[in-house]
């Protein structure tokens, strides 16, 4: 029984040993976790500039990425340091309830209206983004929807909101609760409509055959902000890291690592001017 | 198929890595879930006490719970938010392999219960006739009904291999630390890239089938 316990006890400090193991590194709090939206990491573009800071900083960043809902909401409970999401009015309500501790603007892209290439719905000539979901309704064409309180599912029920339809519940708006990936997959074998992000959609697009139907509409303008959740809410969280990427991502190396990023030649998200 | 192949031949460190964190993660889990699940399950498989049909019924309840709602209760207790969010278990390694043991005890019990209901009941006669105490009973009921132990191990770590909820959720699938085989699929899947997701759903498979085939060797070995 004895050499049993002795057992379980090695057994037990081993699992500690490999859940605490880090690489000794400059800063106290080396790991550093964190939440964003599926599109920086869909498209690439963390793993292209986080291993510069890693570099620079000595921290180590831990990606959760699961929608700008879900990763404010981890922010909300502690359980994350920093998040990078796209949905200023969310990222705004955040700051106000006191769970944020900075925000700062990271860069921006813009949406896109993806569909078919026949474009049953003839969105093509649409002016406004409006119009186009206008127009996609009146046809009835098949539209695939987000449907997880993502930065783009908020944006798109923004732009039906203002083009006076309610799409919920009609029987060509699919609703899939998937990600941005997933939901260009989808629409292409069904040669639906959908709401993507530029990046998500120029990292996946010579996956499908589908098009851009519909693009610069002002409505479409997608901006990423960073925000550093709260010591003062989660005293144990590694504000300092948070600030140091958050500091580094919107300076000058994060800045231009950002603006260099291209997939297939083209640039995925542009800088504000500073 | 062929790229899935290369993949797993050119042996690609990351692969590879997550391979062996998975099947890091499914041994721990089995263990901590076997510690309290065979003492649990022999109380339940021997004799008969009041209240005992109810607490197999809850076993097998358990059971029958899918892996999203398990991450989803595992998650209330461990977010920094949760009771026992002290212990910073939230996307680590840690929290991965107590959601996925909290997963694997009611088949441990279960299956260790079902194993030795099935002995001989002059088994316990003749050992109790024989004046063995209760640490030599136990030890004796357990060698006497191994290929039931066997088989809870087996379908313990075939169901925490092969489960997605619970890592994704409590694990966050964070790229060299908690992304496991499945985890790795279900991205794979979500960025529309299956070589990698179809080379570690071979492997999956191929790591099923050893376990069972090293185990039940064991066993019939044994006998």
């Amino acid at each position: 029984m004895r050499r049993f316990g002795i057992l379980v006890l090695v057994l037990a400090l081993a699992m500690g040993a490999f859940a605490q193991a880090s690489p000794a590194a400059a800063p106290a709090t080396p790991r550093l976790r964190l939440a964003t939206t599926t599109s920086t990491e869909q498209s690439g573009l963390l793993a292209y500039i986080l291993p510069y800071f890693e570099k620079a900083t000595g921290y180590k960043v831990e990606v959760v990425a699961v929608g700008t809902g879900a990763s404010l909401k981890i922010g909300e409970k502690g359980d994350c340091d920093v998040v990078l999401v796209h949905a200023r009015a969310l990222e705004d309500a955040f700051m106000a309830n006191g769970f944020g501790a900075d925000r700062k603007d990271v860069m921006y892209n813009d949406f896109i209206i993806l569909g078919p290439a026949k474009d049953p719905a003839g969105i093509a000539k649409a002016k406004s983004a409006t119009e186009a979901l206008a127009l996609i309704s009146k046809a009835g064409s098949s539209f695939i929807s987000r449907g997880d309180n993502s930065g783009t599912d908020v944006k798109e029920k923004d732009i039906w909101k203002a083009a006076g339809i309610a799409p919920k519940g009609l029987a060509w708006y699919k609703e899939t609760g998937q990600g941005m990936g997933p939901v260009i997959m989808m629409a292409n074998e069904l040669q639906a409509y959908t709401l993507a992000d530029r990046a998500t959609w120029l990292a996946m697009k010579d996956k499908t055959t589908l098009r851009i139907l519909s693009q610069g509409d002002a409505v479409l303008f997608n901006p990423y902000g960073i925000i550093t959740v709260s010591p003062a809410k989660w005293p144990t969280i590694n504000y300092a890291g948070a600030k140091a990427l958050m500091d580094w991502i919107t300076g000058p190396e994060g800045q231009a690592l950002i603006a260099s990023y291209r997939i297939g030649g083209e640039q995925c998200f542009y800088l504000y001017k500073r | 198929m062929k790229e899935a192949f290369l993949l797993l031949a050119s042996g690609d460190a990351e692969t590879w890595a997550t391979v062996l964190r998975s099947l890091r993660f499914s041994f721990f889990s089995t263990l901590f879930a076997l510690i309290p699940g065979i003492p649990a399950g022999v109380a339940l498989g021997g004799r008969d006490f009041r209240g005992r049909r109810s607490l197999i019924a809850v076993v097998n309840a358990l059971m029958a719970l899918p892996t999203v709602v398990i991450g989803l209760f595992i998650y209330t207790l461990i977010s920094r938010s949760g009771p026992l969010g002290f212990m910073s278990l939230m996307y680590e390694p840690g929290g991965v392999v107590f959601g996925q043991a909290f997963l694997a005890f009611p088949i441990v019990v279960s299956t260790t219960q079902v194993g030795l209901s099935k002995l001989d009941p002059r088994f316990r006669e003749t050992i109790l006739t024989l004046g063995a105490g209760p640490w030599r009973r136990l030890v004796s009921t357990l060698f006497e009904a191994r290929a039931a132990l066997v088989a809870a191990v087996v379908a313990t770590f075939g169901r925490v291999t092969g489960e997605v909820g619970v890592s994704m959720m409590l694990g966050g699938n964070i790229r060299g630390t908690t992304r496991t085989m499945t985890t790795t699929i279900a991205l794979d899947y979500n960025k529309g890239e299956f070589d990698r997701a179809v080379s570690l759903g071979l492997v999956l498979l191929v790591i099923a089938l050893v376990v069972n085939l090293a185990l039940h060797a064991l066993a019939s070995h044994e006998d």
